[in-house]
């Protein structure tokens, strides 16, 4: 029952995408490059950001660890 | 500017709303307005409505209620949104064709054609093939009964994405009919109309066959002439055989070079056709925006024709009663003001409204409780309320003789066919009451109920729909391009047969369906094409509304000052 629910929404969620993007009026195989090339944007934009993300982040951390953190050291250091 | 003693009044309303926090602006700003106003207190609008009525005292009898609820930012870049997808899928398409990788099943330049100036390429012929072939199904949709309440349709099918249809022999029965301009129901096949019809064509035969200054004019042509006159309260009235044509070849007739023709922007394509072909300077106003019409008049008078500077031989202001895409009524009484003020002459097309409006269906005068005298040229069509065809135009007996010998519809067209002639006579007499019943009467007090009835519960039910909420038609906004399609199908499968409007008829982000309410539709047909409704506009998500009760969107009148031309 719960299953059957959850397809009968994941329906209807493909297609208000396929209405409010249009291709609800395209061909099938107009509808299959439609996908294609959104779920291989979406797909390389996942990926991109899986790979970069993490490093850019850990850059960023060192950096303001460093602006901030490096300087608050020294401070601390000098008090004592 | 002497200011006659009736006029100081308003102004004073003016003032006074001013100072009551509302700037008096164009539709769409009040209306943003208005929830800032619903935001704080109901009351404040409550009184805010009853002001209105008020401060329109002197020329509205009854409060004008009209709202265009403004396009969600969200659903109008979606709507772009779309358009560019399934432009770019047109790009490619074309591209297809172009590299003969696709048939091109659509009109093309021939081969030897290749070098001269392209045939096909702009917007409306690449909007044809690309964006509306794709959804063609939901319109010119063969019919094979009486257009009423209910309607039989021609079941067709298409193998190729709507290029081509195949009509599979099969009717699909008893759709409820959304769609036919049927306002009064007297579109039958069956009771007193159809029954007085059959008799005259035993008497009289179908065709004409000659023009009406010639063998063509029959001595029902003379009463109905009389009928329409008494009907719509002018001294003389005259019938054309095609609605179409009277506009269009009416205006050629009455105006030319040298004068200039103010044309509502919305107006009807023969009203336009018809200015085109006068030669008359056109200028075009805003939609029922009287500053808008008031500064043109204005202008006109003041500067004169260019260069010459010589003053219009005539100015003629042509607005429609009800607007057909938009629902809208025109602001007749300001209009009928304006045109006093001004000396300027008055053109009113009462296609939709004739029947549909007013107390005793005589349409946007009668509504307004204005004289007819007041109007120069009342034009009406008989296709729509009557269920007949053709068109009249009414107006003193000077203009009829002028209009009888100079007019081209009268002078080459074939005459109205009798059965024809006696539809109109049979339905205009049972809407007077003349026929002895009050068929008609009730006729046009259910349709004025229906109207709002179904008008409440589009709105209650969160869509949003356009125009005056008396207006039997109504448009209720869809928006994107493949709500279009889906719309119409799915109300089809659902067994309900409704107009839904795309981009030539309306500007490309309004896309609607467009219901015409009937006096023919019961309580319970619209009861369930309602349901069917909600039910469609919740698959499809359309209840974009954002204010369930009704915005009311009156205007103030900073500038426009009325004044009687006799002062």
């Amino acid at each position: 029952m719960d299953t059957k629910n959850m397809r009968e929404y994941l329906g209807w969620l493909y297609y208000q995408y396929l209405l409010i993007t249009g291709i609800y009026v395209l061909e099938p195989w107009e509808k299959s490059i439609f996908n294609t090339v959104l779920f291989t944007m979406v797909a390389m934009v996942i990926y991109t950001s899986y790979v970069f993300v993490p490093v850019h982040v850990r850059l960023a951390l060192e950096f303001f660890s460093g602006v901030c953190g490096g300087q608050h050291e020294s401070t601390m250091a000098l008090m004592n | 500017m002497t200011e006659s003693s009736a006029n100081k009044p308003a102004n004073g309303e003016v003032c006074h709303r001013t100072t009551n926090g509302v700037k008096p602006c164009r539709n769409g700003f009040v209306k943003n307005h208005y929830h800032y106003q619903q935001q704080h207190q109901k009351s404040c609008y409550l009184e805010e409505k009853v002001h209105l009525r008020a401060s329109n005292g002197g020329l509205y009898s009854r409060p004008f209620l009209e709202s265009f609820e403004e396009t969600p930012m969200l659903v109008a870049v979606l709507t772009y949104m779309g358009y560019g997808i399934l432009t770019i899928f047109g790009y490619l398409r074309d591209f297809l064709r172009d590299w003969k990788i696709e048939k091109c099943h659509i009109a093309r330049e021939r081969e030897e054609q290749k070098d001269f100036v392209p045939l096909y390429q702009d917007f409306e012929n690449f909007y044809t093939r690309n964006l509306y072939m794709r959804i063609r199904d939901s319109w010119n949709r063969p019919i094979c009964s009486v257009p009423g309440a209910k309607v039989d349709l021609v079941e067709r099918i298409s193998h190729d994405y709507n290029w081509t249809f195949e009509y599979t022999g099969r009717v699909v029965k008893d759709i409820i009919n959304m769609g036919s301009y049927n306002y009064l129901g007297f579109a039958e096949n069956t009771g007193m109309c159809a029954e007085a019809a059959a008799t005259v064509t035993q008497e009289y035969g179908v065709g004409v066959g000659s023009t009406r200054q010639e063998m063509g004019n029959l001595d029902r042509h003379k009463d109905l002439e009389e009928l329409v006159a008494r009907f719509l309260g002018v001294e003389s009235a005259m019938v054309f055989g095609m609605g179409f044509a009277t506009n269009s070849m009416n205006i050629p007739a009455l105006i030319g070079k040298g004068s200039v023709i103010l044309s509502d922007e919305l107006n009807h394509a023969s009203l336009v056709l018809g200015a085109r072909l006068s030669g008359a300077t056109i200028r075009v106003f805003k939609h029922n925006n009287m500053q808008s019409l008031e500064k043109l008049l204005r202008d006109a008078i003041i500067h004169g024709q260019p260069r010459t500077h010589r003053p219009w031989k005539k100015i003629l202001i042509v607005v429609e009663g009800i607007y057909s895409m938009e629902g809208s009524v025109v602001r007749l009484p300001e209009v009928v003001a304006l045109k006093k003020k001004y000396k300027a002459y008055l053109y009113l097309d009462e296609a939709h409204s004739i029947g549909a409006l007013g107390p005793h269906g005589r349409g946007v005068v009668d509504y307004f409780g204005l004289d007819p005298h007041d109007i120069d040229i009342m034009m009406g069509t008989f296709t729509k309320s009557f269920g007949a065809a053709g068109g009249y135009i009414g107006g003193r007996k000077e203009l009829m003789d002028y209009l009888c010998t100079n007019s081209h519809s009268a002078v080459y067209a074939t005459s109205m066919s009798p059965p024809v002639v006696e539809q109109i006579i049979t339905s205009m007499k049972c809407i007077m009451g003349e026929d002895g019943t009050t068929i008609g009467r009730e006729r046009v007090q259910q349709l004025a109920e229906n109207t709002a009835y179904f008008r409440r519960r589009l709105q209650e039910l969160g869509f949003i729909t356009y125009g005056n909420s008396d207006s039997p038609v109504v448009p209720m906004m869809l928006y994107m391009p493949a709500k279009i399609g889906a719309f119409g199908r799915e109300m089809l499968k659902r067994n309900i047969g409704v107009v839904v409007v795309g981009f030539p008829a309306t500007p490309i982000i309004e896309s609607r369906a467009r219901f015409c309410i009937s006096a023919a539709h019961t309580k319970d047909m619209l009861d369930m094409t309602l349901e069917k409704i909600s039910e469609v506009g919740d698959l499809l998500q359309l209840k974009y509304s954002r204010h369930r009760t009704r915005p009311s969107a009156d205007r103030a009148f900073e500038e426009t000052t009325y004044e009687d031309s006799e002062d």
